[in-house]
């Protein structure tokens, strides 16, 4: 077990130390999440006015493009010189690898959110940080499922044909519980008289995918990244 | 599975000869006539695309976790099923939902479960054809997070809605459309477990000329 | 786990209609350095990768000593070094820090210690906090060379090590197989460059097509003798 996070821990400080020397897939998903922000917002204001719901869909979107983005520039790095399948050989869990890249796909998104959704706050003049406990919940449990099946399916994808193309396609109808989920309990955070325990509701569901589709994801890893 | 083509197609033919009788015998709706008809295909339809995801979706676990490749063979035969009798159902739906309701599409709780596991099942057979080599592999793994997902997608979609009020159109149908509706299950059964069968004997085929081409350099 | 041998039996793998090995069949003894050789395409790197257990065979089994790679489990990869085409090693990360992360993962005791020795061998001190990025090619074949070799693993797989390397490297990596083979390992090479293996293997072995053939000592230089042995295989 202590070995497990051992190797969670080796790779993730490896991923972390390569991205804070070039910053590159950081500084691109950040001014892409930006962009697509601002690409919504002029797609849905109407009369100088945000529409209602828009706030938490765009938040959402935002993340979950930026996150598909992130997730293939993460595994295009390990297809350089094949180090995934260096670390395949080594003498560890593989499903601790998972972990690993999933750690740091986590880190990255969660950097990303950090400016995101203030910045919808204030374009959108929501005022998400009435309910700061259950939009940091619904964020992280969100984001911890979409991620995860995205690690497994970008790792997957890692020597196949079209990868770039066949994530987003493969990614998009299996996070859409994701995706509403988070939209929908956000949107109930933003509303005048704030449902509560709807808002409990929709995080329990996404608690409960995460550890659905986090335990489906360390059961498939070894098969599916053996030939 | 061969020995059971002829008497399967037989059957099916028979069924689906006879169903058209069945429904023009069937007692009329009373808001919506004759179009509500079409609901004797259009439900069968949907019931066999979520077959056909549950084919695959076990199919593909038995393939990673069991290498089983005849498993494989299944997977890509419920895929294609899920698909294609997805597709009846996402046309007949608007045909029949355009006259009924007077829209052609409504963001219907069912429909959109529906189209959620449809779009993901395209997305199986995408990875399939696009992926290059090793792809069935990875394919298995879709497969099995789909029909993994297919509850979630449920109870988000129908919280989603839950301003529209879930309807339950089966225990209410009359006695005469109850028979005519279970019938034409029945022969949307047959025909998908012919299709199956014919679709798997397909793959198998293709595994035997692979090999009759690599025996051929011995 | 360890294990003194390596046995290939009846091994084949196909990918869709192409046939990358053909029951292929060998053994490989402890103290042995056997010489892959064969033309682009022939399946060396796909028997390469088999033996490393990233690919699975079709038919036929592997044995490592007495066991198969599934009943060693992930300890037999602790065994197993790999030198691949590509190189396996972060480019934007410095030599020492690529060697003391695989160390590390490997779990190895005294990593430093090894990974200091690990860069001298390779003569790689004056660069060893550069990124890999901005190394040459003979550089960055040295340093994924010992990257391979850093947990000392009883069998050695190298898929054309002798690329990019100049006169003085190749000797080097010469010496090194060498010192391999008296520690007793089980040293497996795939290579282009004949000359340079030709005194150093005990065996040579050809892969065309997915057959294995042995190239039989005799008359000739090995370069002859694979010359002569081609000939035979492909009809004109």
């Amino acid at each position: 077990m202590v070995r497990f996070f051992e190797t969670v821990w080796l790779v993730t400080r490896k991923d972390f130390v390569i991205e804070v020397r070039s910053r590159e897939i950081l500084y691109t998903t950040l001014f892409f999440a930006v962009s697509c922000v601002l690409v919504f917002a002029f797609g849905f204001v109407r009369d100088g006015r945000p529409v209602e719901d828009a706030a938490a869909g765009i938040l959402w979107i935002a993340i979950a493009f930026s996150g598909t983005l992130a997730l293939g520039r993460a595994f295009e790095r390990e297809r350089q010189s094949e180090t995934l399948r260096a670390l395949l050989m080594a003498p560890v869990d593989r499903a601790a690898l998972y972990v690993g890249k999933l750690t740091g796909v986590l880190l990255l998104l969660g950097a990303v959110e950090v400016l995101v959704v203030p910045m919808v706050a204030l374009m959108f003049q929501a005022p998400l940080f009435r309910h700061p406990l259950l939009l940091a919940g619904l964020l992280v449990a969100g984001t911890i499922g979409f991620a995860a099946v995205g690690t497994l399916f970008a790792a997957m994808l890692g020597r196949a044909r079209s990868r770039d193309v066949l994530l987003p396609v493969l990614l998009y109808p299996i996070t859409i519980p994701v995706i509403i989920a988070g939209v929908r309990g956000t949107a109930v955070l933003l509303q005048t008289d704030v449902d509560v325990p709807m808002a409990r509701a929709w995080l329990a569901m996404l608690g409960f995918f995460d550890v659905v589709f986090i335990t489906l994801a360390l059961w498939t890893f070894e098969p599916v990244m053996t030939e | 599975m061969t020995k059971a083509f002829l008497p399967l197609t037989i059957l099916a033919a028979a069924m689906f000869g006879y169903a058209p009788i069945m429904i023009a015998n069937a007692p009329f709706e009373s808001t919506m006539g004759l179009v509500q008809k079409i609901f004797y295909f259009h439900a069968p339809s949907w019931f066999v695309m979520f077959a056909g995801a549950f084919i695959c979706g076990i199919a593909s676990f038995m393939f990673l976790f069991r290498g089983s490749r005849a498993a494989d063979q299944y997977a890509v035969a419920g895929a294609e099923i899920a698909t294609i009798f997805g597709l009846i159902g996402m046309v007949t739906g608007p045909l029949w939902g355009r006259k009924a309701w007077g829209v052609w599409w409504q963001w219907d709780a069912r429909l959109t479960l529906a189209m959620i596991v449809w779009l993901t099942f395209i997305a199986y057979l995408l990875l399939r054809r696009y992926g290059g080599p090793g792809s069935n592999k990875l394919a298995a793994g879709v497969g099995l997070f789909g029909a993994a997902n297919i509850p979630f997608v449920y109870l988000s979609v129908n919280w989603w809605r839950t301003i529209h009020p879930k309807t339950s159109v089966v225990p209410t149908l009359g006695p005469g459309m109850r028979g005519t509706f279970w019938f034409c299950v029945a022969a949307f059964m047959v025909l998908m477990t012919l299709v199956l069968a014919v679709r798997v004997r397909l793959e198998r085929g293709k595994a035997q000329l692979d090999e009759l081409y690599l025996s051929l350099e011995d | 786990m360890d294990f003194t041998s390596l046995t290939f039996s009846d091994v084949s793998r196909t990918f869709g209609r192409r046939r990358a090995l053909n029951r292929v069949s060998l053994r490989c003894e402890a103290g042995e350095l056997v010489a892959l050789l064969g033309p682009n395409g022939a399946g060396k790197s796909t028997l390469l990768a088999i033996t490393a257990t990233l690919i699975e065979p079709n038919s036929g089994t592997v044995r490592y000593g007495e066991s198969s790679a599934r009943e060693a489990g992930a300890s037999l990869r602790a065994r197993i070094g790999l030198l691949g085409h590509d190189l396996y090693i972060y480019p934007e990360l410095s030599a020492v820090e690529n060697l003391r992360f695989f160390g590390r993962v490997y779990r190895l005791p005294d990593v430093d210690r090894r990974v200091e020795a690990a860069l001298e061998r390779a003569d790689l001190m004056h660069r060893r906090d550069d990124p890999v990025s901005g190394f040459s090619r003979g550089m960055r074949q040295r340093l994924a060379l010992e990257r391979a070799l850093l947990h000392e693993p009883r069998l050695v797989l190298l898929d054309e090590p002798f690329t990019g390397l100049d006169d003085a490297a190749t000797g080097a990596l010469g010496r090194r197989l060498t010192g391999l083979r008296s520690e007793g390992c089980i040293v497996l090479v795939t290579t282009h460059d004949l000359e340079t293996i030709e005194p150093i293997a005990d065996r040579a072995v050809m892969l065309q097509n997915g057959r294995l053939t042995a190239i039989e000592p005799g008359a000739g230089s090995l370069r002859e003798r694979y010359r002569r042995l081609c000939a035979v295989s492909t009809p004109s």
